[in-house]
Order: structure tokens, then C-alpha cells, then sequence
């Protein structure tokens, strides 16, 4: 697994990096404001969607995995496909009990 | 250059990119194995708030939700600090790399002092699940449940915190102590995935936990 063409260091700027950080405070509003309406089980909804983008941004560019490795693609992402399957398999169960 | 690659180059690695990449590497799986320890905590909650919305809506309006979001804006401040900790390590930058090193732990501590001050709101409010807790209403056993997993998600992330603090110290005496170049700051690197990683944590349990149902 060497990868001697590989450039561990990212092409990020500090003005992206202070934009992005910009965009995450507007989607933290974004998430505090959503919860002001009623939207019923869409609360929800709305509240995981931000967060899930929330957390891509910081994944894919403060922790590089835009620019590293497929390797790390796939172990980021298998983390989260089991959780994926963990979450789903279980409201399988809870929401077709009765 | 050799001499200086061979202090840093660890003997079963060909080359520095190959070292860097087997770190990342490394954290990456460990990354993952927190995100299944973090994930059974988040499919407890999201069984017990299926079950019994209403109390964990009436639950989550006695947490500020403002502190809670001071405490978010807070969190992200100090990821965006420590990317520019890794941006000043590639760069080779020692005084910017220990300057934003302290500052991320500078708001690191922040976000456990506000917490800290949170958690006493909650125990002068007999909202600690055990023996003397108290709530007002038909839904108290069920609301005992939402501040069990309150303690336990916020506990344990606080937790990773301060181990946080305690790796970021080791890392600012390292880089005093010249301990990183512009061909080596992998401990920074993966300090920073960690970090990061914290941070996501917070970011799904502040609406989780803060932004239920409070008062319309």
C-alpha cells in the first residue's frame, strides 16, 4: 500500500478552510431555526438532515478524506453502513410490531 | 535529507507517504470502532425516543438550548482551529502550529466549563436519574430514561474531550520540542481526525438531546 505519488498534504487554503467553518455556523442557525417550526415528525426529519451534512462537510475537507486514499473511503464508510444496517434492521423490528 | 529521514522514518516503512498513509490508516479504524461504541448510544436513544416521544420532548426543554448551541458554535470553532493547527504543520510552521494548538484547547475547555455548569443546573434540579430524581408530570420514569442516556452520550463524549485536551498538551510539547517538520506531523494529522471526530459527535447530539420539542 505505498503510495509514494500520493501528497499527504491538502490542497486547502486557510480561506476555505475559514468559509467552510462560516457554512457550518449558518447550517448550526439553520438547525436551532428549524426547531422553531412545527413540522411535525419532520422535525426530525430536518434536524438529522442538517446534521448529516454537517458532518460530511467536516469529513470530507477539516479531515482530508476529499483528498486521501480510497482505502480510507471505504474504512469511513463502512463505519457508517453498519450503523446504516444496525439503525435500519432494528426499526425494522420496532416500527412493525403490532 | 537521509539523516534526517532516517530519525523520522520508522524502520518497517519504505518511504514517509507510505508511514503517513498506514497512520491514517490506523486512526481511520479506530475511528470506526468509535463510531459502533457511539452508535449503540445513538440506537438506544433513537429506540427510547420512538417509544416515548413525549417524554422526551418535555425532557429536553428543561436543557438550554442556547447553551447548547453556544457550546456547538464552540466545538466547530475549535475544528476549525486545529485544521489550521494541520495546515500550519504542513506548512512547517512551529510558532502557528503551537499557536492554534493552544487555542483549540483553549476551546476545549470551554466547552467542558459550560458543561460542567450545565451538569450542576442538573443536579440542583433533581434531574440526575437515580434515587432522587424528580419530574413533574405522568411521564417521570420515562423521562428518567432520556437523562440516563443525557449522562451517558454527553458523559462519555466529555470524556473524549479531555483525553483530547491530554493528547493536544503531549502534541504542543512535541512541537516545541522540534519534534515535527514539514516531512513529518503525522501525530498532528491524526490528533486533528480525532478531534474532528469529537466534533461530529456534538453536532448529531445537540438537536438530539437540545432541540425536542421545546416551547413553541
Amino acid at each position: 500500500m505505498s503510495h509514494d505519488t500520493a501528497a499527504p498534504h491538502s490542497p486547502l487554503t486557510i480561506t476555505f478552510y475559514v468559509k467552510l467553518y462560516i457554512g457550518l455556523l449558518v447550517l448550526l442557525l439553520a438547525t436551532v431555526g428549524a426547531s422553531y417550526l412545527h413540522l411535525g415528525p419532520f422535525n426530525f426529519a430536518v434536524a438529522f438532515t442538517i446534521a448529516v451534512i454537517k458532518a460530511l462537510l467536516v469529513i470530507l475537507y477539516f479531515m482530508h478524506v476529499r483528498f486521501t486514499e480510497k482505502l480510507i473511503w471505504l474504512t469511513a464508510g463502512a463505519g457508517f453502513l453498519w450503523l446504516a444496517y444496525f439503525l435500519g434492521l432494528l426499526f425494522n423490528d420496532y416500527l412493525f410490531r403490532w | 535529507m537521509s539523516d534526517s529521514h532516517s530519525s523520522i522514518l520508522s524502520h518497517q516503512f519504505e518511504t514517509l507517504d507510505q508511514q503517513r498513509a498506514s497512520a491514517e490508516f490506523g486512526m481511520w479504524l479506530f475511528l470506526v470502532t468509535e463510531v459502533l461504541f457511539f452508535g449503540g448510544l445513538f440506537v438506544s436513544y433513537a429506540v427510547y425516543r420512538y417509544l416515548y416521544p413525549v417524554a422526551f420532548a418535555e425532557s429536553s426543554q428543561t436543557l438550554d438550548m442556547w447553551l447548547g448551541c453556544f457550546n456547538t458554535f464552540v466545538l466547530l470553532t475549535s475544528s476549525l482551529t486545529m485544521a489550521l493547527a494541520v495546515h500550519a504543520a504542513e506548512a512547517g510552521d512551529k510558532r502557528k502550529l503551537i499557536r492554534f494548538l493552544l487555542f483549540t484547547m483553549f476551546l476545549g475547555t470551554v466547552f467542558l466549563v459550560i458543561k460542567g455548569f450545565e451538569y450542576h443546573h442538573k443536579f440542583e434540579h433533581h434531574l440526575v436519574p437515580g434515587a432522587h430524581f424528580e419530574f413533574e408530570g405522568p411521564e417521570k420514569e420515562h423521562a428518567q430514561i432520556f437523562f440516563f442516556l443525557y449522562f451517558v452520550m454527553t458523559g462519555i463524549h466529555g470524556l473524549h474531550m479531555i483525553i483530547g485536551l491530554g493528547v493536544l498538551s503531549v502534541l504542543i510539547l512535541m512541537a516545541y520540542n522540534d519534534r515535527f517538520s514539514k516531512e513529518y506531523f503525522n501525530p498532528i494529522h491524526i490528533t486533528g481526525l480525532y478531534w474532528h471526530f469529537v466534533d461530529i459527535v456534538w453536532i448529531f447530539l445537540y438537536p438530539f438531546l437540545y432541540l425536542i420539542g421545546h416551547p413553541k
